[in-house]
């Protein structure tokens, strides 16, 4: 064991730093500042975000990760290793070596200099290997419309298979004080710290199901201290330090959510069951590379003063596959506004789209899709809205479009600004200049036999 | 019987899956649960939503959480960065299921009035 098991109490304490990559730049650092914990976890990749590091990575070879993260850790770090706070994240996006040398040279900045490892998580890209893969019978059919990966081959921009907690677990056993992987599970983070303290076994399944729950509670920060929530909202405390959440876990698998006492934000039950049901699918098989969990067996308690206790947590065993993220190119988007004012502000909204659309049309320009919002009447809730008041004071006029060809929507961008004096009147709001043209990522979910992946998984110790 | 919008009853939470847009429906009470479970069925939610789904409504139940988690397949014009839509991510699918309106007795409709809104002496100072 590491030893940093709390004051002898027996239990572990993560905190949870980053929910995305954009997070509050300033939540890790109040994490590690204003109470004790044992590791901080920061999670940094969504869907999409891997896609976007990969174009990074296109233009420069040593970009592709969360450079947020090397400033922050530059910071933190001599505090991290006085009180060997171990730091796990996934921030190495999809390039976890140049990510690495990065942390590796912020940390002789910060004077640690042969004072800290680093153990460095690879074997989740998939990208170098994708023709060989395709090619041996592995087609990557997208789980959602069950299309073979061929039909969009030439397009992928990137191809991560989502890694979970022994690689983590293993670099933890090697000493190291802040673990980088790439597409690791957000709650592989959570958990492999408990599974390291405790030294669980991996069929340990019921207190590995508890981890992903801790996992999915931790992994989108402050959404479960107060952050978003929608139970009386107006009544959280000081949401301008939200304390981000922290996981108390225990041997056995149970666990407490809290948060340090003297930052915002609250932990309740209608907080922590908000943060559970959050991109919940369905919830009797979620579904991760070492344990599928049954979200239906929670059982939460209050406790009172920002506590709230876990348990009742089983699971069951994996699938015999990973899933795989992949992100191909997709076309190409933008979206133009402007702003319509009293009286009968959005019937001259409507009036103004009407024109755009015939102008596009007799421009010859085709688009796969076009959709006009009414931001401050329908663009949230649709049809739900009910009809527009007539005396709706402003309304703002959003256009979409998308296309694979670029050049229209170019064209489509430069439609906006004429109608400002070609169009109805008592418009403004155009002061942010012509709609940027920006590039559409498809996403594309797909399952891979786990024995093609493991394999070449890969735990490198490094010392700063 | 008097009608409530389930704002009163519950509050929820909504994210994305791809083009899915999941919305948990939390009861703020246990004993609104079993009415939620009833009238707030797969196929209620489906109507309420009508065209803004394009697939199927899939509901799960979570007993021990008081919650039913709701699957809107084909909600987010293709989702992710594909999407055209201000909430392509589904972030307020949760509020506008919400509006959906239950049927409660009268003393359910006193209990629960004025849940789910901002209290209107709000942010005001005492007398």
């Amino acid at each position: 064991m590491s030893g940093a098991v709390a004051g002898g109490s027996g239990l572990v304490r993560i905190a949870s730093g980053q929910g995305f990559w954009g997070d509050d730049l300033e939540a890790p650092v109040r994490q590690v500042e204003a109470g004790p914990i044992d590791y901080l976890m920061l999670d940094y990749l969504a869907e999409v975000t891997m896609s976007i590091m990969q174009k990074q990575r296109s233009r420069d070879a040593r970009a592709g990760y969360a450079r947020d993260f090397i400033p922050l850790m530059e910071r933190i770090f001599p505090a991290c290793a006085n009180r060997h706070i171990r730091v796990v994240t996934n921030a190495g996006g999809v390039n976890p070596a140049e990510c690495a040398r990065a942390l590796a040279a912020a940390g002789r900045r910060a004077g640690m200099a042969g004072c800290a490892r680093i153990g460095v998580v690879t074997g989740d890209d998939l990208m170098g290997r994708l023709d060989g893969l395709l090619a041996t019978g592995h087609p990557l059919s997208n789980m959602d419309t069950g299309e073979p990966l061929e039909s969009v081959r030439d397009e992928v921009l990137s191809a991560n298979a989502y890694l979970g907690a022994r690689p983590i677990v293993r670099a933890l056993r090697g000493g190291a004080l802040v673990v980088l992987t790439g597409r690791s599970t957000d709650t592989a983070l959570t958990y492999a710290p408990m599974a390291h303290e405790f030294g669980w076994p991996w069929d340990a399944w019921d207190r590995l199901a508890a981890g992903v729950v801790a996992g999915h509670i931790n992994e989108c920060g402050a959404q479960a201290s107060g952050g978003n929530c929608l139970a009386e909202w107006w009544a959280i405390p000081d949401l301008t330090e939200v304390g981000f959440p922290i996981v108390e876990a225990g041997p056995d698998g149970t666990f407490v959510v809290t948060k340090h006492p003297e930052l915002g934000g609250a932990v309740t039950v209608r907080t922590v069951k908000e943060q559970i049901l959050y991109e919940m699918g369905d919830p009797r098989t979620y579904i991760t590379p070492d344990v599928t969990a049954d979200f239906t067996t929670i059982r939460l308690s209050d406790q009172g003063n920002d506590r709230v206790a876990v348990d009742g947590i089983r699971g069951t065993p994996p699938t015999s596959s990973l899933k795989v993220s992949i992100a191909y190119s997709a076309g190409y988007k933008a979206v133009g506004t402007l702003v319509y004012a009293w009286p009968d502000a959005a019937a001259k909204a409507r009036a103004a789209a009407g024109i755009l659309r015939r102008r596009l049309d007799r421009l010859g320009l085709e688009f796969d899709r076009v959709r006009v919002e009414l931001v401050g009447w329908d663009s949230t809730h649709g049809k739900l809205a009910g009809p527009v008041p007539g005396d709706l004071p402003e309304v703002q006029l959003r256009v979409a479009v998308r296309s694979g060809d670029r050049h229209a929507v170019e064209r489509f961008a430069r439609e906006i600004a004429p109608l400002v004096l070609t169009g109805p009147p008592s418009v403004t709001g155009f002061a942010g200049g012509r709609p940027r043209v920006q590039e559409v990522v498809g996403y594309w979910p797909a399952l891979i036999d786990r024995s093609v992946v493991e394999p070449h998984i890969c735990v490198d110790l490094v010392e700063v | 019987m008097p009608r409530v919008e389930l704002l009163r009853l519950a509050h929820a939470r909504s994210g994305d899956k791809g083009d899915t847009a999941n919305v948990g429906v939390i009861a703020y009470e246990e004993e609104d649960y079993p009415l939620i479970l009833e009238q707030v069925t797969a196929a209620r939610v489906k109507r309420h939503f009508g065209d803004m789904v394009k697939g199927p409504v899939e509901r799960f139940r979570l007993d021990n959480l008081h919650a039913v988690n709701f699957l809107l397949h084909g909600a987010l014009d293709g989702g992710g960065t594909v999407s055209l839509m201000t909430d392509a991510q589904g972030k307020v699918f949760s509020t506008a299921l919400l509006r959906m309106e239950v049927e409660v007795s009268d003393a359910v409709a006193r209990r629960v009035r004025g849940r789910g809104r901002i209290p209107p002496n709000h942010g005001r100072r005492g007398p």
